[in-house]
């Protein structure tokens, strides 16, 4: 059982300052989000490189690509939300399309906005950027592998977007996890019943839940696709091979995220039925995150049956 | 020091050469891909000006850290900009007439990583001031003394986030920011004063916090001034608004709208070509 929370977002903040020290290239762009993003912590210590261009993601996406240009190396931040809708067009545009290095940190991912409502809900940001070509794309699971990941991020040159949460999440990782970018990880291995892919806030959700089935006989591999773009295709599709059904767990619209890209990839390349766990193309509402994760089917009994009802029709 | 009248008599000649291009282009324009001569004529006088009179920029190497910059935001009229980096030697003359077509490194709008020159890819409108605005950070940041200019178009003024921008480059203090404002009065469905009417151009700039002139965007003479103005500018970004003709430079396409994305008759072709003064083959 997980016991440790911690926050995503003074993980990215944290980790950034630390990276800053030894890169005088790296800058900050904020949109009213210094203080929610924690880039103040750059701030503090590096005033020049901490740009704050108020409520405005679209100049954000503008600057951080101006700046980008210049040579800089820009970590540009705010909500899941503004960064896949709000400001998508100068992001594809002026970020995406000239390849230019910019990692988008994108706050309040999933169901972790929940109490402010839809308008706040980054349910289907995964999938809108997985659209444009050339964006690395990650969803990170907890604070451990945001760190990971941007530390990653910062070392690779071209365009990004991670995906964190808000409030301190369950840590399910430790420092000594391996981690790369682009590789799907096995993250717990009871067999070879089912493998599900999982990943961002609820691969705890999806791992206790495989912990039960243990119980009931079931015997579970949890692969994490922290990496939606560029797709560990050797990868899922080895595990894919290897276990006799196929579970994908997401928080994200069932449209365009997870889900989807297993699907899009083992319907060319291994043919086989994939059941899901995610949002179901709906609008929610807003509530506690766990309240809503439960609520929309996010949660541990709905995993727990799922794959019961997989395993017992041996799909 | 007033601008002499020789470099003045050789800027005139240097922008007849742009615009003949422009009409070379947009004639010989692959079928089909039609070329927006309009709005790079109204642009001609400056940007030609720029090149030849102002920006310290590197032909021979293009990506120099200390170069200064130039965003045109109003990507439209990348038939000026192909035309003056070809001419100032940034690629050879004889590509200009793939303009748009595939395979092309003059795409149909400009490619900062396919055109040697181009420092921002633009063509979706508004969104130059803001790349400008992290480009004069980026000089702040590293000490660096480049300027970046950006040419906005008035119609693509109307843009929300050209707004966010302005008030960003103030709050930075970029005085080493400059924009020009294509003042043309039209965009691509008519006249501004129908389609978007009552704009104060210069109140509106001013009342964002910049500093602002106004200028005749075809006379060399006021051109020239506003460059020493760029050198004196200090404490907030600059804003020159710059008085222009939609299709400048050939009788048929002044102030005629439906020459922002036109191909020309052979008849048209012929007649633009007597009044630019040059023969009508095909070679540049």
């Amino acid at each position: 059982m997980i016991k440790t929370f911690e926050s995503t977002r003074e993980a990215f903040g944290e980790t950034l300052v630390k990276l800053a020290r030894k890169d005088k290239d790296i800058v900050a762009v904020a949109a009213d989000t210094s203080k929610s993003m924690l880039t103040t912590l750059l701030e503090k210590e590096f005033p020049d490189r901490a740009i704050e261009v108020g409520i405005a993601e679209q100049n954000m996406m503008l600057v951080a690509a101006g700046l980008a240009s210049c040579g800089k190396k820009v970590f540009a931040t705010s909500y899941s939300v503004f960064t896949s809708m709000r400001a998508i067009e100068q992001f594809r545009t002026f970020i995406a399309y000239p390849g230019l290095n910019v990692k988008v940190i994108a706050g309040l991912g999933g169901f972790s906005a929940g109490i402010e409502g839809v308008t706040h809900l980054g349910l289907e940001d995964l999938g809108i950027i997985r659209c444009i070509p050339g964006v690395t794309l990650i969803t990170a699971a907890d604070s451990i592998t945001a760190s990971r990941a941007i530390t990653g991020l910062s070392k690779m040159v071209g365009p990004a977007y991670l995906r964190i949460g808000r409030d301190p999440s369950p840590v399910v990782f430790s420092e000594e996890d391996e981690f790369e970018i682009g590789k799907a990880r096995v993250v717990l291995d009871f067999g070879n019943d089912i493998v599900i892919f999982a990943n961002g806030a609820v691969l705890h959700t999806a791992i206790e839940a495989a912990e039960r089935l243990k119980k009931d006989g079931i015997l579970v591999k949890i692969v994490e696709v922290h990496t939606l773009k560029p797709l560990d295709e050797e990868g899922i599709i080895r595990y894919a091979k290897e276990c006799k059904s196929i579970l994908t767990v997401e928080e994200h619209n069932i449209i365009g995220g997870l889900y989807s890209a297993v699907s899009e990839l083992l319907s060319n390349k291994y043919p086989k039925r994939i059941e899901f766990i995610a949002v179901k193309d709906e609008f929610t509402e807003s509530g506690l995150p766990d309240r809503l994760r439960e609520k929309y089917g996010l949660s541990v009994s709905n995993i727990v049956e799922k794959s019961k009802s997989i395993y017992q029709k041996g799909m | 020091m007033e601008p002499t009248k020789k470099r003045i008599e050789l800027l005139k000649e240097k922008t007849l050469i742009i615009r003949q291009y422009i009409l070379k282009m947009s004639y010989f324009v692959e079928k089909g891909c039609k070329a927006h001569p309009g709005p790079a004529l109204s642009i001609s006088d400056i940007l030609t000006a720029l090149y030849f009179e102002y920006l310290n920029v590197f032909p021979d190497d293009p990506n120099n850290p200390g170069r200064d910059r130039l965003v045109l935001s109003k990507g439209h009229a990348y038939l000026a900009l192909y035309a003056v980096l070809a001419e100032k030697g940034f690629f050879d003359k004889s590509l200009l007439l793939s303009v748009r077509r595939e395979g092309s490194i003059l795409q149909g709008h400009p490619d900062m990583n396919k055109v040697p020159g181009v420092d921002m890819t633009t063509g979706s409108l508004g969104n130059g001031l803001g790349t400008g605005v992290g480009m004069a950070l980026a000089a702040k940041i590293d000490n660096r003394g480049y300027k970046t200019v950006v040419i906005i178009g008035d119609g693509e003024s109307q843009e929300g986030v050209v707004w966010e921008a302005a008030e960003c480059a103030v709050k930075y203090k970029l005085s080493n920011l400059v924009a020009i404002i294509d003042k043309n009065n039209f965009q691509g469905c008519g006249s501004i004063e129908k389609i978007m009417p009552g704009i104060k151009h210069k109140e509106r700039w001013e009342a964002f916090g910049w500093n602002v002139i106004e200028i005749d965007g075809h006379d060399h003479k006021e051109i020239l001034s506003s460059f020493e103005e760029i050198e004196r500018n200090r404490n907030n970004p600059l804003c020159i608004i710059a008085s222009t003709v939609k299709g400048r430079g050939l009788s048929f396409m002044e102030n005629d709208n439906s020459w922002h994305q036109k191909t020309l008759t052979e008849d048209e072709y012929n007649k633009g070509c007597e009044e630019l003064g040059m023969s009508c083959d095909k070679d540049i």
